[in-house]
């Protein structure tokens, strides 16, 4: 479960991405986040896995006060949030396999689970037969897959998506986006930024609308709102 | 930590150098050439040095007695010179072996001067000839021989001679000649420090992404950190390994060559022996040293995300 109350974040070079944002998000929701580029959406999800803190107001993630989390305990509360990025950020030099086994690697898992976990995610986003294959040898879906794979191997209560499929084209993207589904139904919450029309349109989830730092709308089976 | 975490960092360690192949020999390179060169100085500044104590240690103390002197005084004098904590060695020198020595001195040519001498005609004194232990002491040791002539009413010591003033400008010499040697050798160390830390740093600059993902899986700083902390030290090991190699190798086989023609000039070079384990050390432990604080700093300036 996500709070956020009467959020405030301003950057040090003086500009207001949020302005007093108060927001819930219930265990297993699925939210898409829409709004201009510039809006604070990329804010609003830094602020859930603690990339950045607020500079007033209150949030909680799992029950943990995010802005009052001491740094010796952001990476334990990092492993119940999954996150996933329009680039994939995966590390080029290691095979899929290793992209995702270690995550599971950082919470010390024994070898032997990380090895069947690994290839059970792996099965799930359909890359099983590709765990050897090198990030550079895969299509761009292939490869969100894969960051995809590593934010969930290790169960996070939370996924982050911040425009997951923003650099791919439309059939790929629904791929994607049935995998989020199908995610979600397994009993994740979903938070996901996105600019794409048709997806938020299509699926009719709940929809949060940021404009200039505030949210403007907030729809339980909403639409994206915006001309394309 | 668990064992299977410490074998993990481990096998990381290992595996990203040659993941980052290119990164980790540039590293070595910078490593390699860096203490390529304090090493060649160190072994130049250790021959300086060894030449210096050889010259020095060529200094002693003539003590001529008075004619008149008798074989007890002699052995009394014998004993408290060499008593003396200063002195390592005193040798008697009778004036019968003073006058050998002076003929054998002055060679064919001039053999002649002292036609006429002989036991009953000797001018020459009986003499001591005293070696100290550190050749810097000899001034301190001439006085106390001197203390010692003044105590006795005999006055039994005609002339103490050391060299004064000519040591005295030799041991200036030596002495600067050894502390430029080390400064050259400090100089060159802290120059490669920070070459070879910045090479270092900018292979883990074109990896910050890499920490970025760590972090963002939730990863604990001193997980992130020490794959980088062996990684590191690796890299120092190997490459300085290497160079202490090429450097003792190349130093002995120097050694080997040049030995026939410096002996002839009366100037003996430090042996492998004597010099190897103080190369390999230094090199060794500054390489791996330089590894790891290369890495350890660098890395903890992408930590903070």
């Amino acid at each position: 479960m996500i709070e956020m109350q009467d959020i405030w974040k301003t950057y040090i070079d003086g500009t207001h991405a949020l302005k007093g944002v108060s927001v819930r998000i219930d265990r297993n929701e699925f939210v898409y986040l829409v709004g201009p580029s510039g809006a604070g959406k990329s804010t609003f999800m830094k602020l859930i896995y603690r990339e950045e803190v607020p500079t007033k107001g209150q949030i909680s993630v799992n029950g943990f006060n995010i802005g009052k989390l001491k740094p010796r305990k952001i990476p334990f509360v990092r492993r119940n949030i999954g996150v996933i990025f329009q680039d994939f950020r995966l590390l080029p030099k290691l095979t899929v396999f290793e992209n995702v086994a270690f995550a599971m690697e950082v919470i010390e898992a024994p070898t032997r689970v990380i090895k069947k976990r690994t290839l059970e995610v792996l099965d799930l986003v359909g890359l099983k037969h590709k765990h050897a294959s090198l990030p550079s040898q895969l299509s761009g879906g292939e490869q969100q897959r894969v960051s995809i794979a590593r934010a969930i191997v290790n169960n996070p209560s939370v996924i982050v998506a911040d425009e997951p499929t923003g650099n791919l084209d439309p059939e790929t993207s629904q791929g994607i986006m049935n995998l989020l589904e199908e995610i979600n139904f397994r009993g994740a919450t979903i938070v996901m930024a996105t600019h794409n029309r048709d997806i938020v349109n299509s699926m009719r989830k709940r929809v949060i609308a940021i404009e200039d730092g505030n949210i403007v709308r907030d729809e339980a089976r909403g639409e994206y709102g915006y001309e394309a | 930590m668990k064992l299977r975490t410490i074998l993990r960092h481990l096998r990381e360690g290992f595996k990203n150098i040659i993941r980052n192949g290119w990164m980790s020999f540039a590293s070595m390179s910078s490593i390699f050439i860096s203490l390529l060169i304090l090493g060649i100085f160190l072994l130049l500044a250790l021959n300086v040095n060894h030449m210096a104590a050889q010259i020095e240690s060529q200094v002693q103390i003539r003590v001529f007695l008075q004619l008149n002197v008798d074989q007890a005084k002699i052995t009394d004098l014998k004993n408290k010179i060499g008593n003396l904590t200063e002195v390592s060695k005193i040798t008697f020198v009778s004036k019968a072996e003073g006058l050998e020595i002076l003929r054998k001195n002055l060679g064919e040519d001039n053999k002649d001067l002292l036609d006429g001498y002989d036991k009953e005609k000797n001018p020459l004194p009986d003499s001591f000839t005293v070696e100290v232990y550190d050749p810097q002491t000899i001034e301190s040791a001439a006085k106390q021989i001197d203390a010692i002539n003044k105590a006795d009413e005999l006055a039994p010591i005609g002339k103490i001679k050391y060299g004064q003033g000519t040591v005295e400008t030799l041991f200036k010499i030596t002495n600067a000649v050894r502390y430029i040697g080390i400064i050259i050798v400090i100089g060159l160390a802290v120059t490669a420090m920070f070459l070879i830390s910045n090479t270092i740093k900018m292979t883990i600059i074109a990896r910050r992404r890499e920490i970025g993902i760590m972090k963002l899986v939730g990863a604990t700083n001193s997980f992130i950190r020490w794959p980088f902390f062996i990684e590191g030290a690796l890299i120092g090991i190997i490459s300085s390994v290497i160079t202490t190699i090429v450097v003792l190798v190349g130093y002995s086989e120097l050694v080997k060559y040049t030995q026939m023609g410096l002996s002839l000039m009366m100037i003996k070079l430090v042996t492998l022996e004597e010099s190897g384990w103080l190369t390999a050390t230094l090199l060794i432990g500054l390489g791996t040293l330089i590894g790891i604080w290369g890495s350890t700093i660098s890395v903890r300036k992408y930590l903070k995300v």
